[in-house]
């Protein structure tokens, strides 16, 4: 069972439709999803899920970025988790790491850095997103854009962020993540 | 939150304002009259009837024209955007996009530009089960406008009911065209849908078909008691 995370500043927004439930598209082909809004998921509830994932939210939203406090159970949990844009973005604040304003909207080419289980290749992405992440001693960078960092992986605990919205045209990073982490 | 909504009337802005006024405030439409018939933005077949569709909704509409010239017409957009910043306090746009991320981005950019919200309530979501949607929730929607084979003048002005639904998933299937007509394939009217007050009765129209396009122009119409 997957936790989808709704990261949305409120809970049933707008932004529900556009940035959680195409992730439960993708992800219910693989295994059962449940939403959850950022406000109420806490570290017992975590035992159910095989993997979470953290949706984007709308450009102009940076409630969780503000709630940085909220996401302890991140830095506690073993569980596998996905960080897609603001969930990227949210979970690298967490872990210490620093945000710097960058802008990108719309299909942006990715290039593959290091081998890994998610990509192979060179792709292009859906990005919409304001800020991007500064490198830190705890997270590998896996790809990057010409402007930013594009996918990262901590270098101990299975915990991936992916800057752009691979729920737009880069499904298959949705369900390598989940297979890859299905216990 | 205040919200206007891209309305052309067709069937994808018309569903989603109904989406976003169950969540937020829309205190108006904004609407691109096109005078090209093949934009890349916006909807074009009976746009003149979005004003009678905003009537039968009780919002204010704020109306822009652009020749439809590629990219310029995103100025116009842009325009209507400011005005109906200034004239109603708008926080957030919504759209009716479901695929194209050529239309998303641009509208994501000029609301970043002019420091607003961007909302896409049908992004992603599956395009039949938006028909059946429609369907099921007694929208009255006819194709107002048929671009792609094989499509052809049988299909102009019928209305989007289960029958009908199955036929284009059937083209889908057949021929890979989009059931909603995203990539331009069909244009469609909402003639009825639940938060209009009234619904438009079409008096006269007239066919054009030619090649493998046509559309239903609506050419008198009025608002009648539901």
């Amino acid at each position: 069972m997957i936790l989808v995370v709704d990261m949305n500043w409120k809970k049933n927004s707008l932004g529900l439709n556009e940035f959680v439930l195409p992730i439960i598209t993708i992800a219910k082909t693989q295994d059962q999803c449940i939403i959850k809004h950022f406000l109420e998921v806490t570290n017992q509830d975590l035992s159910q899920f095989d993997s979470v994932i953290l949706s984007g939210t709308a450009l102009k939203d940076t409630a969780t970025l503000s709630q940085p406090e909220k996401f302890q159970w991140l830095k506690e949990t073993e569980k596998p988790v996905l960080g897609i844009c603001a969930g990227m973005e949210t979970m690298s604040v967490v872990f210490g790491m620093r945000l710097i304003q960058c802008l990108e909207i719309g299909m942006t080419q990715i290039k593959m850095l290091k081998e890994n289980p998610l990509f192979r290749e060179d792709f292009k992405a859906y990005s919409l997103h304001s800020y991007c992440v500064e490198p830190s001693k705890d997270f590998e960078v896996w790809a990057k854009s010409t402007k930013c960092i594009q996918i990262i992986k901590h270098k101990i605990k299975p915990i991936y962020g992916a800057l752009f919205h691979p729920e737009v045209r880069n499904p298959e990073l949705i369900k390598r993540f989940i297979v890859l982490n299905k216990s | 939150m205040r919200l206007g909504v891209l309305f052309s009337g067709g069937k994808d802005s018309t569903l989603a304002l109904h989406y976003a006024i169950e969540k937020e405030e829309v205190v108006c439409l904004i609407t691109i009259l096109s005078k090209n018939k093949e934009s890349f933005m916006y909807h074009t077949p009976n746009i003149e009837i979005s004003m009678l569709q905003a009537k039968a909704l009780g919002l204010p509409q704020i109306t822009k024209t652009t020749q439809g010239e590629k990219e310029k017409e995103l100025l116009n957009l842009e325009d209507a955007i400011k005005e109906a910043t200034r004239k109603f306090q708008i926080e957030g746009v919504v759209t009716g996009a479901i695929e194209s991320v050529y239309q998303a981005e641009r509208v994501q950019r000029i609301c970043n530009r002019l420091g607003l919200w961007c909302f896409n309530p049908l992004w992603k979501q599956d395009q039949k089960a938006l028909l059946e949607e429609l369907a099921e929730k007694q929208f009255k929607v006819i194709i107002s406008g048929v671009f792609a084979y094989p499509l052809d003048e049988k299909w102009l002005g019928k209305q989007i009911d289960t029958k009908l639904i199955d036929r284009l998933i059937n083209l889908q299937q057949k021929y890979g065209l989009s059931p909603s007509g995203e990539g331009g394939e069909i244009e469609t009217t909402v003639l009825d849908a639940p938060l209009f007050k009234k619904k438009i009765e079409v008096l006269n129209y007239s066919v054009e078909f030619k090649g493998n396009s046509g559309v239903f122009i609506i050419k008198q119409a009025r608002l009648v008691s539901k």
